[in-house]
């Protein structure tokens, strides 16, 4: 208990409680500067902005692949179900060189792509997929046991009254599901938000157009603007402990309907 | 011909299950199959002896050996903790347990590049002991205490937050039995509690060391980068990469990609073998 304590003051609170002191050696209106600044405004933009398109993507898909991994029988499930917590168990860097050399214009999806004139590596678009790689293992892992301990009974039930599989699914399967389906989601939206390892190879990392948030907090530091990085990581701190309160909210709804 | 076959209302149409799987299979081939794939091809792109010579080259050797070093100082750390932080959020009841857990679940919400930046505010040149850090010549932002505190923590919630709702689970009914027929301390913890929570605490230290030596924009921040002395194995990747050597760059990689797979195999394994003894719920 004692030890507990110790060991999260020690790493965390003090740590943290610098982080929170810190900016405001500039002054109120020199943190608001440093927060407001058009480049900073653009980075946090596409930070939560990214991470929002790439959550509601991973909300289908990943609706689609917990469906299908529970539900179907397909050969190799078990191989498919372990391959999902990949991003949960590949280091960072090694997804961010892999997508970028595969979405290059001259990689294997980059080429083809820019072919069709869309390019991905180096613009907004490749921040937003690094964002769906990282973030797909949440919503299926938070779906997945919700799904297998839902009976059939209220399916049979609402098909021996006439319901099509389509009525079924709108009506009574996504509105048992909704609570998970909204945890993984902000699951994915919290841990896409700060994401930094997995973009900044494919991000290209332009000022205003394609640098995320906690990349800038690096270029400060790597100019000795203390000040200025711990302003914006304070922005994100105070964001992420939302996220959290948000998230237990959740959860403990999620806890209520089942 | 029997044309009464019962339909259980309950499956879906074949179409759509076509159409729902192959869907399925597509974006988890394109999203996660095909990074994997591409690491290993451009690694061997230039044949296996060029990938050979990228992980042996002394660089590389000294990023393995500080992978491995801050992995053994890390994990054993944060193995304690979490087992001390859920014995006592999981067998007692104090004021402000809900703050404790929120703190203990905050490293997965903040950003890496955050957990980093609070060290270097506190032990960097310009931060709180920098000063008096310099003054007794004690290096710790670009350095190995510095990329060590990093790691600590950013993966000091996966041992607690496996053992928590486990040990809650299984209450404190075994453990009073134990102390009643005069157990002391220690040995309620290493004859009841630890054979109780063992696969758990495997599972989490599994997940851990797999963080701990894959660990990137944390530790990014405090290692200042110095080639052969501060580059961790994911750091040394991109120091590879922005050189534009990428056959070293994805042999290193491929290394830290094999580390996922085993890491994967024994996650599985331990899930399937050990549903029982493990928290149901695993989100991380």
């Amino acid at each position: 208990m004692g030890f507990t304590l110790f060991y999260l003051s020690a790493l965390v609170l003090i740590p943290l409680t610098a982080l929170v002191i810190r900016p405001w050696e500039l002054g109120f209106s020199g943190f608001w500067d440093v927060v407001t600044a058009p480049r900073t405004l653009a980075a946090l933009k596409l930070s939560f902005g990214g991470a929002a398109i790439a959550a509601a993507i991973n909300a289908v898909f990943g609706l689609i692949v917990a469906w299908v991994l529970v539900r179907y029988r397909i050969p190799g499930r078990r191989l498919i179900d372990a391959l999902v917590d990949l991003p949960f168990a590949l280091p960072t860097a090694v997804a961010g060189i892999a997508l970028s050399a595969l979405y290059a214009n001259n990689g294997w999806l980059g080429a083809p792509l820019a072919a069709l004139g869309i390019k991905v590596a180096y613009t907004p678009i490749g921040v937003v997929l690094a964002l769906v790689f990282i973030g797909l293992p949440f919503v299926v892992r938070t779906l997945e046991p919700v799904l297998s301990d839902m009976g059939r009974e209220a399916e049979e039930a609402a098909a021996t009254l006439g319901a099509s599989r389509f009525q079924t699914f709108t009506r009574v399967i996504l509105p048992a599901l909704t609570p998970a389906l909204l945890t993984g989601t902000a699951l994915a939206f919290a841990r896409a938000v700060g994401e930094y390892g997995s973009v900044i190879f494919i991000a290209g990392n332009l000022p205003m157009i394609s640098e995320i948030a906690p990349l800038l907090i690096v270029i400060k530091l790597q100019e000795y603007d203390y000040a200025g990085a711990a302003a914006i990581g304070v922005v994100m701190l105070a964001i992420s402990f939302v996220m959290l309160f948000a998230l237990n909210a959740l959860q403990s709804w999620m806890a209520t309907r089942r | 011909m029997n044309d009464t076959v019962f339909k259980n209302p309950t499956d879906d149409n074949p179409t759509a299950r076509i159409v729902l799987t192959v869907v399925a299979l597509a974006f988890i081939g394109l999203f996660l199959l095909l990074p994997l794939v591409v690491v290993f091809s451009q690694a061997l792109s230039s044949g296996f002896a060029a990938a050979r010579d990228a992980i042996t080259e002394p660089d590389a050797l000294s990023a393995i050996y500080l992978t491995l070093l801050t992995a053994a100082i890390a994990v054993p750390l944060n193995l304690v903790f979490g087992v001390s932080a859920a014995w006592a959020v999981a067998k007692f009841d104090f004021r402000g347990k809900s703050i404790l857990t929120t703190l203990i679940d905050l490293p997965f919400s903040v950003s890496p590049v955050v957990s980093g930046l609070v060290y270097v505010l506190v032990f960097g040149l310009q931060g709180w002991l920098g000063p008096w850090l310099r003054e007794y010549d004690i290096k710790i932002i670009f350095a190995l205490p510095g990329i060590v505190l990093a790691t600590i923590f950013v993966t000091f919630p996966f041992v607690a937050r496996e053992l928590i709702p486990l040990m809650t689970d299984q209450g404190r009914d075994e453990e009073e039995a134990a102390v009643s027929l005069g157990a002391t301390g220690f040995q309620t913890f290493f004859r009841v509690t630890l054979p109780n929570i063992k696969w758990g605490l495997l599972y989490g230290v599994l997940l851990c060391n797999a963080r701990a030596m894959g660990e990137f924009g944390a530790v990014s921040v405090v290692s200042g980068h110095i080639r052969g002395r501060t580059d961790t194995m994911p750091l040394h990747v991109e120091v590879l990469y922005n050189d534009y050597q990428y056959v070293s760059a994805f042999a290193v990689a491929s290394l830290l990609a094999l580390l996922a797979l085993v890491t994967l195999a024994l996650k599985s394994f331990l899930e399937w073998r050990y549903a029982d003894e493990i928290a149901a719920v695993h989100r991380h």
